[in-house]
């Protein structure tokens, strides 16, 4: 199978014949193409070699083509820092005060050079792999880019005290994120990584969030002309799994905060689920301790299908060294062939 | 001195109406149906309980971080109003900061703020997106014993290590207590970064202040 074919089985609440496994690199390819991480994202071609690279490497099921979150807090106006051993990171926030809302207006795509750079990268890889591997392209969701947009705290204020500007930004980011996920699907990318973790449980009570990022996400969503897959970036969802199923969405990313056999029953077969393994603790990990590892998630979640192995956060931290990325590999490679007989006697 | 009043309980409807983000009627409780306490009685009996509990249904997943700051910025700015200006209820100790290292995260900087506040502590308050060579100079400067590290991103909680050995370098002698996501999801991390404590919800932080202003002084 190509690993397209076999995401593709997977999301058919199917067993292809391996499970698929999708390293979300950002920084690695940096350090493979001996640049650093401003020059990296300066240009589409590096970002794509740097992909490609990572793929042969690591022999995983996707192509990666995320750059930086706060690429899109570039695209409204905002700043981003660059470091030498972190992913960029958004700078101060450009909403200061909540009237600040009332005057912004959402960027357009095509005429915004950070998301172009990543459209031009979302065509470079589709013209190399074709329809051999997913080309998996990002959009922060409507309601947690303004994490990034006025900072958390203001965010969280104006959510519960301010409900005619929440709606306002809401509107506007809605139209920039619908417009900027179907630009990455025309470029070619295969499905839309939905990052969502103000939705999470962590973030918010399932109350709010029914009122909130559930109707943000039904609204978004049936608006995005492709796959999508919401990702919780570390934070739990297990107690919203019903509403999640009812978005519309493809899959899930789950946090290693939850269970995985807990996640996958409450799935019910509707969600393909993607995770969750411990991207922080990662960097520390002994080959032994990763085959260990990635065996209990394979085991808690790989049999039927419906899921793919993956780091819980959606972005694996350049600190964590290639022979555990290696180890990873070498462990799904061996154990995660189906039907996963080595299962049938274990506790999980 | 306990308090009851028309047998009602006034924690557990403190915390349910924090929880509900209904500041009126926190407001009220800490006000008008609590008259008779002594600010300090409000505080130690009911605010901080209150928040404490908050962080350790937070550990379980039972509660969110929204209302956990929500609930905070309540029950600072309630505070704010029943304490007399010099309050009795402000301990002596030496001086202890605050900060968010290297980026512009602050949601944990201010929770942990406001309960270390709410607790009787006073803090210097060094910001947000703060680089270690400048907060070491902060630091310096002020005498600060005891700094509260609050990270979002692992690679600023890395950051952490270089600002110990600055300080062991430097021959100055403070304890450093962090807190935030990379921590949680790494419960090695705080060690490996030579950190002297870690606060796994905000709730943590009043009892590790608490012991160690007692250790410096």
């Amino acid at each position: 199978m190509t690993s397209l074919q076999r995401v593709l089985t997977t999301l058919g609440q199917k067993e292809p014949d391996r499970v698929p496994f999708f390293l979300l690199l950002t920084m690695h390819g940096a350090k493979e193409l001996g640049l650093s991480i401003k020059e990296y994202f300066s240009k589409p071609e590096t970002v794509v070699e740097g992909q490609l690279r990572m793929r042969k490497k690591y022999r995983h099921d996707c192509i990666y083509n995320f750059f930086y979150a706060p690429v899109e807090v570039e695209a409204w106006g905002g700043e981003v820092i660059y470091y030498e051993d972190g992913p960029p990171n958004s700078g101060a926030p450009f909403i200061r005060k909540f009237d600040d809302i009332k005057k912004l207006a959402p960027p357009r795509v095509g005429d915004t050079l950070c998301l172009v750079k990543v459209l031009k990268a979302h065509e470079i890889m589709k013209a190399k792999v074709g329809d051999e591997v997913p080309i998996i392209g990002v959009v922060m969701s409507p309601f947690s880019l303004p994490v990034m947009q006025m900072g958390f705290d203001k965010y969280i204020q104006l959510m519960y005290e301010r409900p005619e500007l929440f709606e306002h930004l809401m509107k506007m980011n809605e139209e920039f994120c619908v417009e900027w996920a179907n630009a990455q699907l025309n470029a070619g990318a295969t499905a839309i990584c939905y990052f969502d973790p103000v939705s999470s449980t962590t973030i918010i009570p399932r109350e709010m969030y029914f009122k909130t990022g559930y109707e943000i996400a039904k609204r978004t969503i049936s608006r995005i002309k492709g796959p999508t897959a919401i990702h919780m970036a570390s934070g739990r969802c297990l107690p919203i799994i019903d509403d999640l199923a009812k978005t519309g969405t493809a899959m899930i990313g789950v946090s290693v905060l939850e269970d995985l056999c807990e996640i996958k029953a409450a799935c019910k077969g509707r969600l393909t689920v993607f995770g969750n393994l411990n991207g922080i603790e990662m960097r520390r990990w002994t080959p032994e301790q990763t085959e260990a590892v990635v065996k209990t998630a394979l085991a808690k979640a790989g049999p039927g299908g419906g899921f793919i192995l993956a780091d819980n956060h959606g972005e694996i931290p350049c600190q964590v060294p290639d022979h555990v990325l290696t180890a990873i590999s070498e462990a799904v490679h061996r154990w995660g062939i189906y039907p996963l007989s080595w299962t049938k006697d274990r506790q999980v | 001195m306990t308090h009851m009043v028309e047998s009602r309980n006034i924690p557990n409807e403190l915390y349910d109406a924090l929880l509900a983000v209904d500041r009126l009627s926190a407001n009220k409780l800490l006000t008008e149906t609590t008259s008779d306490w002594t600010a300090t009685e409000r505080i130690e009996q009911l605010v901080s309980p209150a928040l404490s509990r908050m962080g350790e249904e937070w550990e379980k997943g039972k509660v969110s971080l929204s209302q956990m700051y929500m609930s905070a910025l309540i029950c600072g700015a309630i505070v704010g109003t029943i304490l007399p200006p010099q309050a009795s209820h402000t301990k002596v100790h030496p001086p202890i900061a605050i900060v968010t290292l290297e980026d512009y995260h602050l949601l944990g900087k201010k929770i942990v703020s406001s309960l270390v506040r709410s607790a009787g502590y006073e803090l210097i308050d060094y910001g947000q997106g703060v680089t270690v060579g400048v907060l070491f100079e902060k630091l310096t400067r002020d005498g600060v014993r005891i700094l509260m590290i609050s990270t979002l991103m692992l690679r600023s909680a890395l950051k952490v290590r270089t600002l110990v050995n600055m300080i062991n370098g430097g021959g100055l002698d403070i304890k450093v207590v962090v807190g935030g996501a990379p921590f949680l999801f790494d419960d090695k991390l705080w060690e490996d970064v030579g950190a002297d404590a870690m606060a796994r919800t905000a709730s943590d932080i009043t009892s590790i202040l608490d012991r160690m202003v007692k250790e410096v002084r």
